[in-house]
This record gives structure tokens, C-alpha cells and sequence, in this order.
């Protein structure tokens, strides 16, 4: 399929920033999750927890499969391009309407009944989003540049939380807490921003054409009547999404989330580092780590798509623990000797029996680190009482650790590290999956195993993480032995029965 | 490697119903009304192991298909798919 190179430019960028801004318009919702739950899902209102629980765990993990199969049907029936022209406009919309959407003390229940309905929208049309643009995109692209083209398409993800990191942040710097966490304060902006960007997108999409082999397949009246019966019930064709499934895309999915979304997290929650340093330090790595993903399409024309597939996922089995250990143990105050401190707040409380005096002290360690020291000082009148001397029990946390500027940097190598593992795994597998399925139900056949493998498996990461946390409280890394599990199962099945072929004819 | 595909076929086909008794025996260890952590929640188990059983149920079949050496050749074109 030869193409004019600034038509297929075109269609690479009308594709891509629709595909990014879909991105974008989900993580957002996901990044400010505490601000929204405070706004519209109130602790202590059983059915608004309720609520929050499908708002969270619905929307990624059935309705994304559920989207992938209502519009990848519809994409093999009326084509790709007004498709997923449906899909932007009704993430658009939902993304839009959500920061419109009055608080719980406004409007009652009403207010988190309409957020979780807007979420599944939004879980719905990023279900049907990623299949279309990655099959137009593939459809328009030559043989030998098949993986390069679609690799455009790979890189919106992590730009979509990248854009998000960013736009969130500079409205979180450019205002007090308070301004930012009212129910009509700055946490709304990222919503409202999406407008415009879904705008500039359509009128993008509009100017471009169908798929030329969607277009052939209509005229020649071999278009499917039943993309789903024929992608699920046909055997010969249903092997091949089982084997797209537990061969590439499973492992794929927990290698995207670990070293996006989980090191994010790791470092916010288990590292104790501030607000600030732990979303720059995933900035600067997906800014340096993103190229990557064209390379790793590039390089999948000359080699093939499945050992550069394989190899980030080996490397993330192999690595993830001492990369994820280094991080602890290089944000740990164990051992290190506060060089200068600053006492910022002192507050006492009473509870009976008990006097809690909290001491709130910015100190600065002997490697560099800042961090803001919590020492509470339990002095209990009844251990006063029994022993005539009072009893005081201290204990001290170091939050907000602000990281030297070398050992800022190491982070960003590390997490930079995390996320080529993604590009490795994740750059390829447009072209992979395109060149698994035949023309005519190639929408529906790709997008279910790619929202099984990112959206269950890949979000299941938090979920396993904390049950082995819970189960096995002595090893703060054992979260990572389910991302590692799966990626090793997902290894060792695409290793023994993918193949390494570039299948040169994707127009049958 | 036609004989390691279709034997390890038998380990995807046990695989399944191993994962689906460790999520139920997880659900019943971990649901607790009175807990706050999201593994307390019974609605986030019934959602997961409503999503996950099909997918264990595609991974059994995927055994069965590797056991019966459906994957000893993979199409070549979509013709292949079609018939």
C-alpha cells in the first residue's frame, strides 16, 4: 500500500494526537482520583463508596474489553474512520461534561451517579479508540515501514500521561491547595482544556479519508456481516487471539503500568518523595524514553516484531527488583545524620489518657536529602499515674523527601530504564497485532486481546500488588512479583509459539 | 519444539483452574465489610473474578489448542484463517 509521504504523514498525525488526547482525557481522571472522590464519592456514604469502587475498577476492567468489542465491530462493518471519529467525540464529551458536573454538597447523589456514568463512557470509547488508529494507520503504511508508522501510534499513551503530568501540575503550582481542591477550583481545568483539544482533533479527523483496504473490501462487497461471530467463533482465527493475548499482549500490559504508573506510585507512597519530584523525575524519563518507541518500530521492519517484544519483557522480569530496591533504598533515612533542621509547627492534642505533641521540622540530611520530619511525642497520664514519672513514647516519619540533585538524576535514569523496557515491548505491537488479523475483522480481533492484556492484566497491577502486600508484609517488594509473573508466563509462551515473521501482505 | 509446544500445552490447561481457586480462596481471605483497603471490598473481588474466569477459560482453551498441535503451524495468510 504506497502512500505519498506527506499523505501518510497526515494520516499518522490525525491518528496519533486523536489517539493522544483519548490518552490523556482517561489519566486525567485517574491522576486526580483523591481531589474527585472528595468532590463526589463523600467517605462514610455507602452507596457513593459503591459508586467510586465501579467509577475505578469498571470502567478499566469491563468496559474497556466490552468498547473494544462494540466499536471494533462497528469499525469492520462501517469502516475505521468514523469510528473512531465516534470514540474521540464521546471521550470528548464525557472528559468535558465530568468537569461540569456539580459536588455531592450541590447536588446530592446525583453527582456521583453522573461521574461514574461519564467514566464508563470514557472506559467505552478508549476500548474502541486504540484499534482504529492503530489498523488505519497500518492500512495506509508500506510492508517495510509498517512497524515505524504504527509506532506513532504507540507513543500517544505515554504521551497522553505525559501531557496529563504536565497540565495538572502546572495548574497545581499556579495555585494554593485550597484553590486547587475547592469543588470548583483548578482540579476542573484539565477537564474544561480537553474541549479544545478534542475539537482540533475532529476537525482533523473529518478531513481524512477511509481505509483504502477498508474501501476495497467494500466495494468488492467482502466486508464482514459478523465481525464478532467470525473473530470468536471461528477457530482458525480465535487461536490467534488466545495466542495474541498470552504470547505478547499480557506481558506487554503489566510491563507498560509497572514502569509508568506503579514507579510513579512507588515513589510517592513507598519512597515518601514529594508531590513535585516524583511526577518530574516520570516526566523527564518519558521525555528522554519516548523516541524509543519509534526506534523499536523502526527496527522491528529490519528483525521482526517478536525478540524486540520479548526482550523488554525479559528485562523487566530480570531487573524490576533491583530497580525498584535501589529506589528504597536510596530515598531510606536509615543511617543518615541531619545536618540542619528547621522547626516549622508544633501541635498538641489531648486524648485522654493520652497528650500527642506533634512536631513538624524541615531538616536536611547528611547526603543531601531534604524531608519533613513528623515527631509525635505520646506522653500517657496514666503512665504517670503508675510510675509518678511521666511515660513518653516518641515517633518520628520523614515525608515530602526532597532527593539531591545527583540522586534526582539517578531516579530518572532508573525510571527512565522502566519505561524503555515499555518501548521494547509495547513499540512493535501495533504492527504485530495488524499483521495477525485479516482485513475484514481486524478492528474486532486486535482491540480485545489489547484491552484484556493493558486493561485487566495492566490494571490489575495495584490491585495484586496490594493483596501480596498484605499477605506477605516483611518484603516491601513483593507487589512486583505479579507484574514479574505474568511477563515471565507471557515470555516463555510467545518465546515457544510466536513466530518471527513480518507478514508482508496485510491487504488479504 | 512441536512436542514442547503440545506438552506445555497440559501446563496452560492446569494453569487455569489453579488461577481461578487462587482468586476465590483470595476473595473469602481477604473480604472483610468492616475493612477499608480495596482488597476488603467484595464488589472489586466479584469484579474481578467475573472478568478474570473467562479470561482462565481462554487460557484453557489456548492449553487445549497448543495439546491438540494447533499451533504447530501458523498461518501463513488470511486465507488460512478464513477457511
Amino acid at each position: 500500500m504506497k502512500q505519498a509521504p506527506q499523505k501518510i504523514w497526515k494520516v499518522i498525525t490525525a491518528s496519533s494526537v486523536g489517539t493522544m488526547i483519548e490518552w490523556y482525557d482517561f489519566y486525567i481522571f485517574g491522576m486526580l482520583a483523591k481531589t474527585i472522590s472528595i468532590q463526589f464519592f463523600p467517605e462514610g456514604n455507602p452507596t457513593a463508596a459503591l459508586l467510586s469502587t465501579l467509577a475505578v475498577f469498571a470502567a478499566g476492567f469491563i468496559v474497556r474489553p466490552f468498547g473494544a468489542l462494540f466499536f471494533g465491530r462497528l469499525g469492520d462493518l462501517i469502516g475505521r474512520k468514523y469510528t473512531f471519529l465516534l470514540t474521540l467525540v464521546l471521550m470528548g464529551g464525557s472528559t468535558f461534561l465530568i468537569g461540569f458536573v456539580p459536588g455531592y454538597k450541590t447536588i446530592g447523589m446525583a453527582a456521583p451517579a453522573l461521574v461514574l456514568i461519564l467514566r464508563l463512557i470514557q472506559g467505552l470509547a478508549l476500548g474502541g479508540e486504540y484499534g482504529g488508529a492503530a489498523t488505519y494507520v497500518a492500512e495506509h503504511a508500506p510492508e517495510n515501514k509498517r512497524g515505524l508508522y504504527t509506532s506513532w501510534i504507540q507513543t500517544t499513551a505515554t504521551l497522553g500521561l505525559f501531557v496529563a503530568l504536565t497540565v495538572i501540575l502546572l495548574v497545581k503550582l499556579n495555585m494554593s491547595d485550597i484553590d486547587f481542591n475547592a469543588e470548583w477550583g483548578g482540579w476542573r481545568y484539565p477537564f474544561w482544556i480537553s474541549i479544545l483539544l478534542v475539537l482540533i482533533s475532529i476537525y482533523i479527523r473529518l478531513k481524512m479519508k477511509e481505509s483504502p483496504l477498508f474501501i476495497k473490501l467494500k466495494e468488492e462487497k467482502k466486508t464482514s456481516l459478523n465481525p464478532l461471530k467470525e473473530s470468536f467463533s471461528n477457530k482458525n482465527n480465535f487461536k490467534m487471539v488466545l495466542l495474541a493475548l498470552f504470547g505478547a499482549v499480557m506481558g506487554q500490559g503489566v510491563i507498560w503500568y509497572t514502569g509508568q504508573f506503579y514507579a510513579q506510585n512507588f515513589l510517592e507512597t513507598k519512597c515518601n518523595i514529594e508531590f513535585e519530584q516524583s511526577r518530574t523525575i516520570l516526566l523527564w524519563a518519558i521525555a528522554f524514553a519516548t523516541p524509543f518507541f519509534i526506534f523499536f518500530g523502526w527496527l522491528s521492519d529490519k528483525i521482526g516484531r517478536k525478540w524486540i517484544m520479548l526482550l523488554g519483557m525479559l528485562l523487566g522480569i530480570l531487573t524490576f527488583r533491583p530497580i525498584f530496591g535501589t529506589f528504597l533504598k536510596n530515598s531510606s533515612t536509615q543511617n543518615l545524620v541531619i545536618i540542619a533542621e528547621n522547626p516549622v509547627l508544633q501541635t498538641t492534642s489531648f486524648l485522654f489518657p493520652d497528650s500527642i505533641t506533634t512536631t513538624k521540622t524541615k531538616v536536611v540530611f547528611n547526603n543531601g536529602m531534604g524531608a519533613v520530619q513528623l515527631k509525635s511525642d505520646t506522653t500517657s497520664s496514666l503512665d504517670f499515674v503508675d510510675s509518678n514519672i511521666p511515660q513518653s513514647r516518641s515517633a518520628i516519619i520523614y515525608t515530602d523527601k526532597q532527593l539531591s540533585n545527583s540522586m534526582y538524576w539517578k531516579f530518572v535514569g532508573l525510571v527512565f530504564l522502566l519505561i524503555f523496557y515499555v518501548t521494547m515491548a509495547y513499540g512493535p505491537i501495533a504492527a504485530f497485532l495488524v499483521e495477525l488479523f485479516p482485513t475484514k475483522i481486524r478492528y474486532t480481533s486486535m482491540s480485545l486481546p489489547y484491552h484484556i492484556g493493558n486493561g485487566v492484566f495492566g490494571g490489575m497491577v495495584p490491585f495484586i500488588g496490594l493483596l501480596l502486600t498484605t499477605t506477605f508484609p516483611s518484603d516491601p517488594l513483593v507487589g512486583l512479583w505479579y507484574p514479574i509473573g505474568i511477563a515471565a508466563l507471557c515470555f516463555v509462551i510467545g518465546l515457544i509459539y510466536l513466530q518471527n515473521k513480518i507478514d508482508k501482505n496485510v491487504n488479504d | 519444539m512441536k512436542s514442547i509446544k503440545k506438552y506445555l500445552g497440559i501446563v496452560w490447561l492446569l494453569l487455569a483452574p489453579i488461577i481461578i481457586y487462587l482468586l476465590i480462596q483470595g476473595a473469602l481471605d481477604n473480604i472483610n465489610l468492616a475493612g477499608k483497603k480495596d482488597i476488603n471490598n467484595p464488589v472489586i473481588w466479584i469484579i474481578i473474578i467475573a472478568i478474570f474466569t473467562p479470561i482462565a477459560v481462554g487460557l484453557m482453551i489456548f492449553g487445549w489448542y497448543a495439546f491438540k498441535n494447533e499451533y504447530s503451524h501458523l498461518p501463513e495468510s488470511s486465507k488460512e484463517i478464513e477457511d
